[in-house]
């Protein structure tokens, strides 16, 4: 059976070319970036290379980039650092619907004393700009806002965003996983003041993510050990992913337009499709306002779970914001956060796409989800009552 | 992603009695859609007063739906007192097993079971002296306590997979923790030794103090013993208890209640004349 991966927002297949260019320094040129000899020295070089081109991608200086092994990491990094620089500080700004490597980490933070606020977001996953304003205080450290969201792809105004913590002194970060290499970033546009970047959703492999720091921001390391990253992150360096990110991030700036042209035709296409053959299903988040591969469809009156599995006896690979997916009993808390009623965020699919997407693909799925939540709904105590009360009407 | 059992699998792609019977002996609807599962039962019996068929309708996932199959394919065939006997394990062992996270799911399919059958039986559907304690999800006490007795469950986390209890805001988290001690201080009802008379007046003098009287007292009522003659346990009620008009049912459904589920089946209640 052929695999329909249509779940790029969780993570991606490494690109060939990204494969090509590790390979030797798994094998022959094993040697250590920080040796004195040129048997390491020339993976030093390599990594330097690597740097240039994820700075390239983000318009940022290469001091500005360090490497790290995911974007949880980078996310950890960032927040804590700007707790430590700025330790007179204990309060904390952060939206309702961040990924858990900001939430989990500011409820543990909550627990040690920090003050957070989660911004709210309305129905459509907007934030209110003026809301952020409002809770501002002279005791916030840091304002951290992801720039795509992974479940709905809505995109927040991060730049204007960062404009108004610097107007008052706060620091900015964001967790840009999901944005880069689908929207354009230019970190010269901006004054965002850290940014994060994971490897494995930009087709380089899992393991390795970026913290961009722009110049001049105090930075206190995470990990703390030896001089590697300019003293901003220990651990001897992952040379072969970080050499695969730098052609990843490469390949990514060559395909931002596909990614919004072609990847978003495919996306536009199946969504209108869904819903034109699926009664009573929407689509969740801002649908002007969004990242071109990602579209999150409820199916009312249908589970999450029970849809992806019957799914994957077809070979196609999507996620669900359902409870019964996460193993926690509630669902996702972007779509709570949305005020998307239970009765659709339980039968909510998330379908992301990505460049290696094709048509034929894209109509197989058309053609075969609209039998699969029939089936569903054909077992659903609430569909038939549903039915029943319309036809009384 | 769950590891579900093939049994599980088999159930979920081709369950078996979907749908709903018409003019149904017992019908019931358990859960609900902010639950994110619910289960519509309904079964008819034969003249002989065996379930001849019983269907489901299930909203859920995989396992809500295969726990819902095999459910009505076990009881079928069986008397309605067969049937009640059939436990949540009993429906995640004809599966193969269910995932921890995913009991909730047999236990369900139990509820589902019982309600059907109060249904047939015409007695009310709601279990008397049941108070809710998980809000998010409407769990109550008796059904929390009859999961961790029947599971041997001995934490918040295993109480939460098993009945969804606590796993929305957590505010119950405490409550759950008691109830779970409560339940684990009980005497063993399985490997119950034949009590002398001696004993058993103990027992249910100390039952009386340390299950009953507390909660009475909480409502400003009270009782107390007069004579134990046999396995009638003769009471006297005081405080707001002996001015109350429910106080015969507070006695049969509380008190008597308790007192036949941790101390003997044969115990009576009866009230002391006035």
């Amino acid at each position: 059976m052929k695999t329909i991966y249509l779940d790029n927002n969780a993570t991606t297949q490494v690109a060939e070319d990204v494969l090509d260019v590790m390979m030797p320094y798994f094998r022959d040129l094993y040697g250590n970036p920080s040796s004195m000899h040129t048997f390491g020295g020339q993976v030093g070089q390599k990594i330097r290379q690597a740097r240039e081109q994820v700075a390239s991608l983000l318009g940022a200086l290469p001091e500005e980039i360090v490497f790290t092994s995911c974007g949880t990491e980078s996310d950890n990094s960032a927040i804590r650092s700007a707790l430590i620089t700025r330790s007179d500080k204990k309060h904390i700004v952060i939206s309702r619907v961040e990924h858990p490597a900001i939430r989990t980490l500011c409820s543990h933070l909550g627990m040690q004393g920090y003050k957070i606020t989660e911004l709210s977001v309305d129905k459509n996953g907007i934030l209110d700009l003026e809301n952020l304003e409002k809770s501002m205080t002279p005791d916030t450290a840091i304002v951290s806002l992801m720039w795509g969201n992974n479940e709905t792809g809505v995109i927040f105004p991060v730049e204007e965003a960062a404009g108004m913590a610097h107007e008052k002194g706060i620091l900015f970060h964001t967790d840009a996983v999901q944005a880069i290499g689908k929207i354009p970033i230019n970190m010269k546009n901006n004054v965002i003041d850290m940014l994060s970047i994971s490897g494995h959703k930009l087709h380089a492999p899992k393991g390795i993510g970026v913290l961009y720091i722009r110049r001049g921001t105090k930075f206190s390391p995470f990990l703390i050990g030896g001089h590697q990253e300019k003293e901003r992150r220990g651990g001897t360096e992952n040379t072969p992913s970080i050499i695969g990110l730098g052609k990843a991030c490469e390949l990514a700036a060559r395909n931002m337009e596909k990614e919004n042209t072609y990847v978003k035709r495919l996306r536009d296409k199946l969504e209108h499709e869904l819903l034109k053959r699926i009664p009573q299903s929407r689509v969740n988040g801002d649908i002007g306002n969004r990242l071109p591969n990602t579209t999150n469809i409820s199916f009312e009156y249908v589970e999450g779970e029970a849809i992806l599995l019957l799914m994957n006896e077809l070979g196609i690979c999507a996620s669900s914001g359902s409870a019964c997916t996460s193993g926690s009993l509630q669902p996702s808390h972007v779509l709570r956060a949305m005020g998307v009623p239970f009765t659709m965020a339980h039968g909510s699919i998330r379908f992301s796409l990505s460049v290696n997407n094709t048509e034929e693909e894209i109509d197989f799925v058309i053609e075969k989800m609209p039998a699969i939540i029939e089936r569903l709904r054909g077992m659903s105590p609430f569909w038939n009552a549903k039915e029943q009360a319309c036809s009384k009407q | 992603m769950w590891e579900y059992t093939d049994k599980v699998k088999e159930h979920f792609l081709n369950p078996h009695n979907v749908g709903e019977i018409e003019n149904p002996d017992g019908i019931a609807e358990v859960g609900s859609l902010a639950c994110g599962d619910a289960l519509k039962l309904t079964f008819k019996l034969d003249e002989n007063k065996r379930i001849k068929d019983a269907k489901f309708k299930t909203f859920g996932c995989a396992s809500a739906i295969a726990s819902s199959s095999a459910l009505t394919e076990i009881i079928k065939g069986m008397t309605v007192d067969e049937a009640l006997k059939v436990s949540n394990q009993d429906i995640a062992q004809y599966l193969g097993g269910l995932p921890d996270e995913k009991m909730h799911c047999s236990v369900m399919g139990k509820q589902a079971l019982e309600k059907a059958v109060e249904n047939y039986r015409g007695a009310p559907a709601l279990e008397e002296g049941a108070k809710i304690i998980c809000e998010c999800f409407g769990v109550t006490d008796k059904e929390i306590e009859r999961a961790i007795r029947e599971n041997n469950l001995s934490t918040v986390e295993d109480v939460t997979n098993y009945t969804k209890a606590g796993g929305g805001c957590g505010g119950c988290h405490d409550a759950i923790a008691q109830i779970i001690d409560r339940v684990k201080a009980e005497p063993k009802t399985d490997s119950k030794p034949k009590l002398t008379n001696i004993q058993k007046i103990r027992l249910i003098e100390e039952t009386i103090e340390r299950e009953i009287r507390p909660s009475l007292k909480q409502d400003g009522g009270d009782i107390e013993i007069i004579d134990i003659i046999g396995n009638r346990v003769i009471v006297a009620t005081r405080g707001a208890c002996a001015t109350c008009k429910a106080s015969d049912i507070t006695l049969k459904n509380f008190v008597e209640y308790r007192l036949k589920e941790l101390v003997s089946p044969d115990i009576i209640v009866e009230e002391a004349a006035k």
